[in-house]
């Protein structure tokens, strides 16, 4: 039972994270109707701005951890909420209007592109980062031999992701620009008609999608403390998942879809064979596209001629 | 930023040095703490090493790049054609095109016996044929199906797989085990086709990549049975119709009263992938002909339209997606015949957006098309070889350049298969491709 409980904490913590990222996924999927492949080397570019950032604090001496992590995230999100907007900017916006694979394949160029110039730049090597965070939030008594841990980086972490997503929601609930956002998803051209412009509030979302990503990257820094190039391919394609899982389209599904791949990862690894816990995070991917196309949260959609 | 310049005219020079600062400040953002901070492992844990200088290169490069755009081509009123090659040329290249497939094909056989051509260049030639060979396949699912498939490579590895077990568990030739190879191949992609073609494009795109690394990985950790990492070496040669390639009598040389050369076994391995990658493009060229060709053509176009004209949406897909894997799985066996060794390192997701770049670049659908990129891009890959880390940022920006600038690819004109009294090439714009 402890075991059990200790999985549930390190899946929800994970599950947090792969929620961040399937929120890009998911907007820019409701509002443009493409795969944003490169979403998660966008994830991956993040966490090495986070990393460094948080270098670059600690050589100018800012030695106080939640001051540096604070600086570090603002700084983190709008670089790479710069990257995110160059990428729509360079890659999307010029296919608007072209063959329904144009924007998966530049998609896929960009992702490429994006890992290559990571690994050029940076080097190839996995970047170690020493825990910034050291110590525990709660133990257990271990009556039964076995301690659950809460790390105060878990807790940090599902706290961050929470008040991310609480502001994310309410810019997309309560602002103007959330107003233009649901609008495009319902229909961007009749949007276009009413006066919202439908390229800003576009790259808008690739912003903020990009925003939360380097959220995400932040977080997977503390919780792994390690970072490479070649992290964001399978964060992408397992962040996908979740979205798909939770319904594409769908805010509250990204994160639900997100926590329950998180959870199913972590469990699989734990009771089964950790070889394969990119296969099941891979299968659900096939299996929910196969029986349930619109996912837990989703509307249905509907083919017209 | 072309589209945002400052309402009021301005001196088209001082927008146009306006608009290229810009720029120049977002390639800043962008480049001056990924590129001019670099992380490096120091005797205490990470520290951070300057290179100033490489993002005053980047940022001065995209101002001028930028500037000098602002002024030529994208300079307001500047008249944007649709394609960069005027109709008339492209005219003269569609009549040129006819006779350039004979031409290629007489110099593809000549070549291991040109003056001047050494081992090398067979190699490469044949590393170039077998990725015609793939590109060619995979264009059966993606330019004539209109299927995306992110995972073509799962079944080049079904292919090479099947011959190096077959060999090594049962001791099965070669010649054996190609047909055995396409088969499994095709099976599998029957196998892994079936319950996802009901999904729309972008969708099934993703589900076939997630195929091809699920079948990566099991590759990866299924150690008893593949090797794991550790791949499966010694994988036979193949021989000439039952006359191995050795020294010393019963061989091939002796039989046909040669002297013995290495050389023999390249070219034979040469003229083999040849035969095959001719194959694929006659059977491909042949079934756009028959009924199931044209349905796979209509299914490109209009899956709702195919499904009321009564075709089976369904087999259409299945079949498509069959004969593609199952040429992947005859490259695939010889890969793994003139390779003598595989590990699931030849078989990630690169090797995928490999294969779709080169069917994408030379235009979706069309047989020399794709040739030709295959050439070019497996050639310059061979060209830039010290360039490692370089060469594949060029590769991702070139994919992403040829969607933005001409995203029907090289060749963009389609010769129809089904014409009333005269034959004309259409151009690439007017078919819809991959609505899936």
């Amino acid at each position: 039972m402890e075991y059990f409980a200790q999985q549930l904490i390190n899946g929800v913590t994970l599950g947090s994270i792969y929620g961040l990222i399937a929120i890009g996924y998911t907007m820019v999927y409701g509002i443009v109707g493409m795969i944003n492949f490169a979403h998660g080397d966008i994830f991956m570019v993040g966490a090495f701005l986070a990393l460094i950032i948080y270098l670059a604090l600690a050589a100018l001496g800012v030695a106080f951890a939640p001051l540096a992590l604070l600086i570090v995230l603002v700084l983190a999100m709008a670089l790479t909420a710069l990257y995110g907007w160059t990428v729509e900017r360079i890659a999307y916006r010029p296919l608007r209007g072209s063959f329904r694979l144009a924007p998966l394949i530049s998609a896929i160029g960009m992702s490429i592109f994006l890992q290559n110039y990571v690994q050029v730049a940076q080097g190839a090597r996995v970047k170690p980062l020493p825990p910034v965070v050291p110590g525990y939030f709660w133990q257990s008594d271990g009556a039964d031999g076995f301690i659950v841990n809460i790390s105060n980086v878990q807790v940090i972490i599902v706290l961050t992701t929470i008040v991310s997503m609480l502001g994310f929601w309410l810019i997309v609930a309560k602002t103007p620009l959330g107003r233009a956002q649901r609008a495009c998803e319902q229909d961007s051209k009749m949007a276009a008609l009413l006066g919202v412009d439908v390229d800003r509030t576009i790259s808008l979302t690739f912003v903020m999608g990009a925003a939360l990503a380097s959220v995400a990257g932040l977080m997977y820094l503390l919780y792994y403390g390690v970072a490479d190039f070649y992290i964001g391919f399978v964060a992408g394609v397992k962040a996908f998942t979740a979205a798909v899982l939770g319904g594409i389209g769908s805010l509250p599904g990204a994160m639900l879809g997100g926590l329950l791949i998180g959870l199913i990862e972590t469990l699989w690894s734990a009771y089964f064979s950790v070889e394969y816990k990119d296969v099941a995070a891979f299968s659900i991917l096939v299996i929910v596209l196969i029986f349930l196309p619109s996912g837990l949260l989703g509307r249905p959609e509907v083919e017209k001629v | 930023m072309a589209d945002t310049a400052p309402a009021q005219p301005s001196h088209p020079l001082a927008a146009a040095l306006r608009d290229a600062l810009i720029t120049a400040l977002v390639a800043l953002g962008l480049a001056a703490p990924m590129m001019g901070l670099v992380t490096v492992q120091g005797p205490d844990g990470l520290r951070l090493d300057p290179h100033w200088q490489r993002v005053a290169i980047a940022v001065a490069v995209v101002f001028l790049g930028r500037f000098a755009l602002n002024l030529t081509i994208w300079r307001p009123g500047a008249r944007r054609s649709a394609s960069f090659v005027p109709p008339r040329v492209e005219a003269t290249l569609a009549k040129l095109a006819r006779w350039l497939g004979p031409i290629a094909i007489a110099m593809a056989i000549a070549l291991p016996f040109l003056p001047g051509v050494e081992r090398y260049t067979v190699d490469l030639a044949i590393l170039v044929l077998t990725y015609v060979m793939l590109g060619w396949g995979l264009n059966i699912v993606v330019g004539l199906a209109g299927l995306l498939d992110l995972g073509y490579v799962a079944f080049y590895a079904v292919g090479a797989y099947s011959y190096a077990l077959l060999a090594q568990y049962f001791g099965l030739s070669f010649w054996v085990c190609l047909p055995l190879a396409g088969i499994l191949a095709a099976f599998w992609g029957v196998l892994l086709g079936f319950p996802v073609l009901r999904l729309r494009g972008d969708y099934l795109a993703i589900v076939t990549l997630a195929f091809g690394e699920i079948i990566r990985i099991v590759l990866l950790n299924w150690y008893w049975f593949t090797g794991g990492p550790n791949g499966i070496g010694g994988i036979p040669r193949p021989s000439f119709f039952g006359l191995d390639f050795t020294p010393g009598p019963g061989g091939f040389a002796a039989t046909f009263g040669l002297k013995f050369s290495g050389l023999h076994r390249i070219i034979f391995l040469y003229y083999l992938i040849l035969t095959l990658a001719l194959i694929t493009n006659f059977v491909t060229i042949r079934l756009r002909r028959l009924p199931i060709g044209r349905a796979w053509e209509a299914l490109r176009e209009d899956e709702i339209a195919c499904r009321s004209l009564g075709i089976n949406t369904v087999n259409t897909k299945l079949t498509a997606f069959a004969l593609g894997a199952m040429f992947a799985g005859f490259a695939g066996s010889f890969f793994a015949t003139r390779q003598g060794f595989i590990s699931p390192e030849s078989f990630v997701f690169m090797e995928s957006a490999l294969i779709l770049a080169i069917v994408v670049l030379g235009g979706m659908g069309s047989q020399i098309g794709v040739a030709i990129a295959a050439v070019v891009m497996i050639g310059g890959f061979e060209l830039f070889r010290e360039f490692k880390d370089y060469r594949m940022i060029v590769f991702g920006a070139v994919m992403v350049g040829i969607m933005v600038w001409r995203p029907r690819g090289l060749v963009s004109s389609r010769s129809p298969s089904v014409f009333l009294k005269e034959k004309k090439a259409i151009s690439g714009a007017l078919v819809q491709e991959g609505h899936g």
